[in-house]
């Protein structure tokens, strides 16, 4: 069983005794409402904390235009940031660059697969050509490791992910799009 | 230049909110489950994308407005959005022949907005860019098994091809408001881009063993607020909550 990574709480400390680094690593943490085993630092989401002025800037960046998790996720950051005694923290959102699944981290990928989730194949490596006729590069069931599996939906249980079949173990699963 | 920004910025912003909702209203009447999930996500990222141009649009205009008031406050002639993609969803093949339709517009659109020398709209488009393209191959991929399938959907799916290719034409519809943003590196030239969209198309097509018509009545206007009397109904279904609860925190 993979559990949720959990968002550490500062014990009621203070905020002087409380390190940038330590806040870094609480707001890497919080966890996307989605896909619970990653967390926004694994997906590549939280683009950038820094302190400007004595003010602690996150920088966030949507993986979908109409990702529901981003209020969700905005919502943690400046959750873990209060509790961190910084209220008045500010929470930016960016599109350009584009978030693309190339900044999954190899760990994210690795929790991913262990979750049931198939992790999205490298986005360099595409093929190309014409969009709508591109060949399908295998992807293997995350249960039995097989790469006899089919597409069902192109889009599955949220939009980041497609529903595939795996025919060796006949279970179906989840695919995190490249992207 | 702003208002002309304001102008062009709801122009795509409305074909996103429209068609958004017209997918929205699908959930639960696809012909399978995992298509009920499909057209929310694919609505779902229209929605988001006209989210971020209202909201954008919001910002230029400098009102008071904010992107909910622009999605739930404006009345029919105030809603810019072509035409084709308030077109009701007659059946499935109907329904994939828009979706088609907007999408091949949409990734030449999107990919040449990229580039815009309007840096907020450049980056909404590099993201909306991957969303379109993934759109297509959805699209592409059911208007081919449908067209290349029995004889009942193949001729379902001509004829949603045919009844949606009259509204085709409203989005490549230009003006004075674009010319001015065009020579400004700012929006992209809707000429340009129907030369992209008629290779998809025919693409499309010629693999789904489907036609387009030789001459079709076309019907424009859609861009300075003249639409079928299909957006009338929409627009009540969209917004009467939002109206009668005004100020109310979801």
């Amino acid at each position: 069983m993979v559990m949720a990574p959990s968002v550490p709480s500062f014990d009621g400390r203070s905020p002087d005794e409380i390190s940038f680094e330590e806040i870094c690593d609480a707001v890497g943490r919080v966890p996307d409402p989605e896909v619970p085993v990653l967390t926004i630092e694994d997906l590549g989401v939280l683009r950038n904390i820094e302190q400007l002025d004595g003010k602690i800037v996150v920088t966030l960046t949507p993986t979908y235009s109409g990702c529901p998790a981003m209020k969700y996720i905005d919502d943690g950051v400046r959750s873990v940031l209060a509790e961190a005694g910084h209220t008045d923290a500010i929470v930016n959102t960016v599109f350009s660059p584009a978030w693309t699944t190339e900044w999954m981290s190899q760990e994210g990928k690795e929790k991913l697969v262990a979750y049931g989730i198939a992790a999205p194949h490298s986005v360099s490596a595409a093929p190309t050509g014409s969009v709508m006729f591109t060949r399908r590069r295998p992807v293997a069931c995350p249960q039995c490791g097989s790469t006899d599996t089919s597409v069902i939906s192109e889009f599955g249980s949220t939009a980041c992910k497609a529903l595939y079949r795996c025919k060796s173990c006949s279970e179906p699963f989840d695919y995190f799009k490249e992207i | 230049m702003s208002s002309a920004l304001v102008t062009y910025l709801l122009r795509l912003a409305d074909d996103n909110l429209i068609l958004g909702q017209r997918l929205g209203a699908l959930v639960s009447r696809m012909p399978d489950l995992e298509e009920d999930i499909a057209v929310a996500n694919v609505g779902l990222d229209h929605i988001g994308q006209a989210r971020h141009l209202l909201a954008y649009a919001a910002q230029v205009e400098d009102a008071g407005r904010d992107e909910d008031d622009l999605a739930m406050l404006r009345d029919e002639r105030s809603i810019l959005s072509s035409v084709l993609v308030e077109q009701p969803d007659v059946d499935f093949a109907h329904t994939m022949a828009r979706q088609l339709f907007v999408d091949a517009y949409q990734v030449p659109l999107y990919r040449a907005l990229s580039q815009s020398s309007d840096q907020t709209l450049a980056g909404i488009a590099q993201k909306a860019l991957k969303e379109a393209d993934y759109h297509l191959r959805r699209s592409a991929t059911w208007v081919v098994r449908l067209g290349d399938g029995t004889e009942e959907s193949h001729n379902r799916m001509q004829a949603g091809i045919v009844e949606m290719w009259k509204y085709v034409d409203d989005l490549f519809v230009t003006d004075e408001v674009e010319a001015e943003l065009v020579a400004a590196g700012i929006a992209a030239d809707a000429t340009a881009l129907r030369a992209s969209f008629d290779t998809t198309v025919a693409e499309v097509l010629a693999e789904a063993t489907l036609e387009l018509p030789d001459d079709s009545y076309q019907r424009t206007g859609g861009r300075t607020g003249f639409h079928t009397e299909h957006l009338g109904h929409l627009l009540p279904e969209m917004q009467s909550l939002y109206r009668a609860h005004q100020g109310a925190e979801w």
